[in-house]
């Protein structure tokens, strides 16, 4: 929309646009800019409790790749994004196609599966803790109903609480993954739909091999978001673990509020959170990069 | 117009700003975590007796502890301090005495006495460079054993366990009853005090003084130290498979209802045995520890008295005097601690209306042999988050003994 009107319209820099953006332009600068080189400054430094700028070099990072519960975030939180995101997309995608199909009571599907993601992740993995905890939840129904064998007491494995933390995440993303795709789904051409049907193509392989490849912004878009979502990912944790069994769901967002707060250990914290932002940031340039690529395919001007 | 009305706001709040400054350099602004029931009933007794005094009470609760040291501390730092603050008695109190960001209310400690009247750990503790830096206003022991009477009678357990060896023959009776033994919230720092009070109680003050006070760590290796570890890790077979997770007044709850034989937690679990109303001595029972010259730890709360900005510095400062000249008054004292479930930081007050767990404690007390510090007063926050990473490894992984005492010692040698 924007690149056609701007395209039609002669180029005229609208000098109170610019103003009005001011104070967001600023705001954004100190607050996110500053905040950011400040962290990145403090991981160099022995700051506990309080900010000091007694510089140690890579000594806190040394620590932190030297710190057993650090590694386990780390890993967990590639079990976690690689775990929701491929299913999310998965069934986000499914969900879409099925709705896509003009069935019957759609908006009542809609409504039906996008209803998790307005749900609070504190709410969900509360839910979903009381749900698992094989005390409360499903596996003392199941042994109150007489099924004394049924176990499923995942979240209070070692080895099994991140899928637990997996399938709340689904749980409250897929919907939103099925919002996205659905919206691309409908802005596909219906000439490419009665092009496919006349050639005989069955409908699941042109979804596949030509309405995918159709919607691919969309889908990296998706991609994308959860990635940054998972790297954030805290308050289901929180909600449903702790962290825990022991250290079995820790993840690196929660290690660095621990260390910020109850560990009072400032650089530790600003290390890790450095870490972090280097990771998102390797993420997010090649997808800047992608986008400017199409854009300049299609013709924008930006 | 709209510039208009944006500046008049700017001019309102400035305004505002500068009466409200105003305001609270003749009141007191308490910031602390008591949110809980019987929390706040025991903070409204402080309040009372502030407001008798003739100051005013401006109250911010701000719910878990962490949170609202936090919020403390960045006040602190952005140059509006509260005016008094609840703190733990933690090694980062000593930092933020160090960063100069607090008064001492020394005048206060001498006109009361504090150097006759305080326990000695509590006092060397709020005391820095020879000047009291926080004003005690309890005394918790984070490390206690409370049982369900009902349950221990049903298993034929009669008399309190002396020894490790008898917790685990009173532990194996309740198991064989078809109680849970052993309640216990799966929670970092639930498992923290559970080693702590294995490692005191078996071990002994001596074994804990050493792992929590000195830096080598060598003595985690130790065979003491390893007979600690596991026993320690026996205790799991008695705890249920719902535990990972749960919280430490539910677990309380197990013993409420009768479902479960044993907790170790502190002493503020009394609250919810209060809430519940069970009685000490009939529905329930407490030891600190095994025997009668047990170790007693002792931690509580205290409240800080941040440097107030220039302009209102001299108001400020009264009103801190004040509200510590109060809160460690005899009478408040007692009414206080009786409602919160703790120990009065004095020994000179009259606390016959106490319950059984709480004369346990008094008497603990009057004999400083017994009186071992909480992990916290000997070890920085770095340290203990570290062996706290130890334990709840330990306990919850397959980890051999002599793995976990190599952990330990890690853990332990942390210098910072």
């Amino acid at each position: 929309m924007t690149s056609r009107i701007q395209k039609t319209q002669p180029r005229r820099v609208n000098v109170w646009l610019h103003i009005a953006l001011l104070p967001m332009l600023i705001s954004a600068l100190v607050a996110y800019l500053t905040s950011t080189l400040w962290t990145i400054g403090l991981s160099f430094t022995a700051s506990r409790m309080f900010p000091n700028s007694r510089f140690v070099g890579w000594a806190q990072y040394e620590r932190l790749f030297d710190n057993e519960r650090w590694s386990l975030a780390l890993n967990n939180l590639m079990i976690y994004a690689i775990g929701a995101i491929v299913l999310c997309t998965l069934l986000g995608f499914l969900l879409a196609v099925f709705i896509d199909q003009k069935i019957r009571g759609e908006s009542l599907f809609r409504t039906v599966f996008l209803y998790p993601y307005a749900m609070s992740m504190v709410v969900t993995g509360l839910v979903w803790q009381w749900i698992l905890n094989p005390e409360q939840g499903i596996q003392a129904f199941m042994h109150s109903v007489g099924f004394t064998e049924f176990n499923f007491n995942w979240i209070v494995s070692q080895e099994m609480v991140m899928g637990c933390i997996i399938l709340a995440a689904v749980w409250q993303g897929s919907g939103f993954i099925m919002a996205l795709i659905l919206a691309a789904l409908r802005g596909v051409d219906a000439e490419i739909w009665k092009a496919a049907s006349i050639d005989g193509i069955p409908v699941w392989r042109t979804y596949i091999s030509v309405v995918l490849p159709m919607i691919k912004g969309t889908v990296i878009t998706a991609l994308t978001l959860q990635i940054i979502g998972s790297i954030k990912v805290y308050d289901m944790v929180i909600a449903m673990t702790r962290g825990g069994p022991g250290l079995a769901s820790e993840v690196p967002a929660k290690f660095i509020l621990d260390n910020i707060g109850l560990r009072s250990n400032l650089g530790q914290a600003s290390a890790a959170a450095t870490v972090l932002l280097v990771t998102v940031v390797a993420l997010v340039v090649p997808y800047y990069f992608y986008l400017k690529h199409q854009k300049a395919k299609t013709g924008g001007q930006h | 117009m709209r510039p208009a009305a944006a500046i008049a706001t700017v001019v309102a709040c400035a305004l505002a700003s500068l009466v409200t400054s105003h305001c609270k350099a003749q009141t007191a602004e308490v910031l602390h975590w008591w949110t809980s029931k019987g929390e706040s009933a025991a903070v409204r007794e402080l309040a009372e007796a502030y407001r008798k005094a003739g100051g005013t009470w401006v109250d911010t609760a701000i719910a878990g502890g962490d949170n609202a040291r936090n919020t403390a501390i960045t006040r602190m730092l952005g140059g509006k301090p509260p005016t008094v603050a609840q703190f733990n008695a933690t090694q980062q109190f000593h930092e933020v005495v160090d960063e100069g960001l607090l008064s001492d209310i020394d005048a206060v400690a001498k006109a009361q006495n504090w150097d006759a009247i305080l326990p000695e750990p509590l006092r060397a503790f709020i005391k820095r460079d020879g000047k009291y830096y926080a004003a005690p206003v309890n005394i918790h022991n984070p490390s206690w054993f409370w049982y369900s009477k009902a349950v221990l009678a049903k298993a034929g357990v009669t008399a309190e366990p002396a020894n490790m060896t008898e917790f685990f023959a009173a532990l194996d009776k309740v198991k064989a009853s078809g109680a849970i033994a052993l309640a216990l919230g799966g929670q970092n720092w639930q498992e923290a005090i559970l080693f702590n009070t294995v490692l005191h109680a078996s071990g002994g003050a001596e074994l804990y003084r050493r792992f929590y006070g000195q830096t080598d760590g060598a003595v985690a290796l130790t065979p003491e130290f390893k007979r600690v570890l596991a026993e320690f890790k026996r205790l799991k077979s008695y705890v249920d498979k719902g535990s990972p997770n749960r919280d430490w007044n539910v677990a309380a709850g197990m013993i409420i209802a009768n479902r479960a034989g044993f907790q170790v937690i502190g002493d503020y679990v009394k609250g919810e045995f209060l809430a519940a109303n069970k009685v000490a001595g009939k529905d329930y029972g407490c030891f600190p520890g095994f025997g009668a010259k047990a170790p007693y730890m002792i931690d509580g709360d205290v409240f800080v008295f941040p440097k107030p900005p220039k302009s209102a510095a001299a108001e400020t400062t009264k009103a801190q005097m004040l509200f510590a000249t109060v809160v460690t008054s005899r009478e408040v004292q007692v009414a206080f601690n009786l409602k919160k479930g703790s120990i009065p930081i004095r020994a000179d007050v009259d606390m016959a209306s106490a319950d059984l767990c709480t004369q346990l404690g008094l008497s603990a007390l009057k004999d400083p042999s017994r009186h071992l510090p909480a992990p916290e007063q000997l070890a920085s926050a770095e340290k203990n988050a570290a062996i706290g990473d130890a334990i709840t490894k330990f306990w919850n992984t397959n980890q051999s003994v002599d793995d976990a005492a190599r952990a330990f010692a890690k853990a332990a040698a942390i210098r910072i």
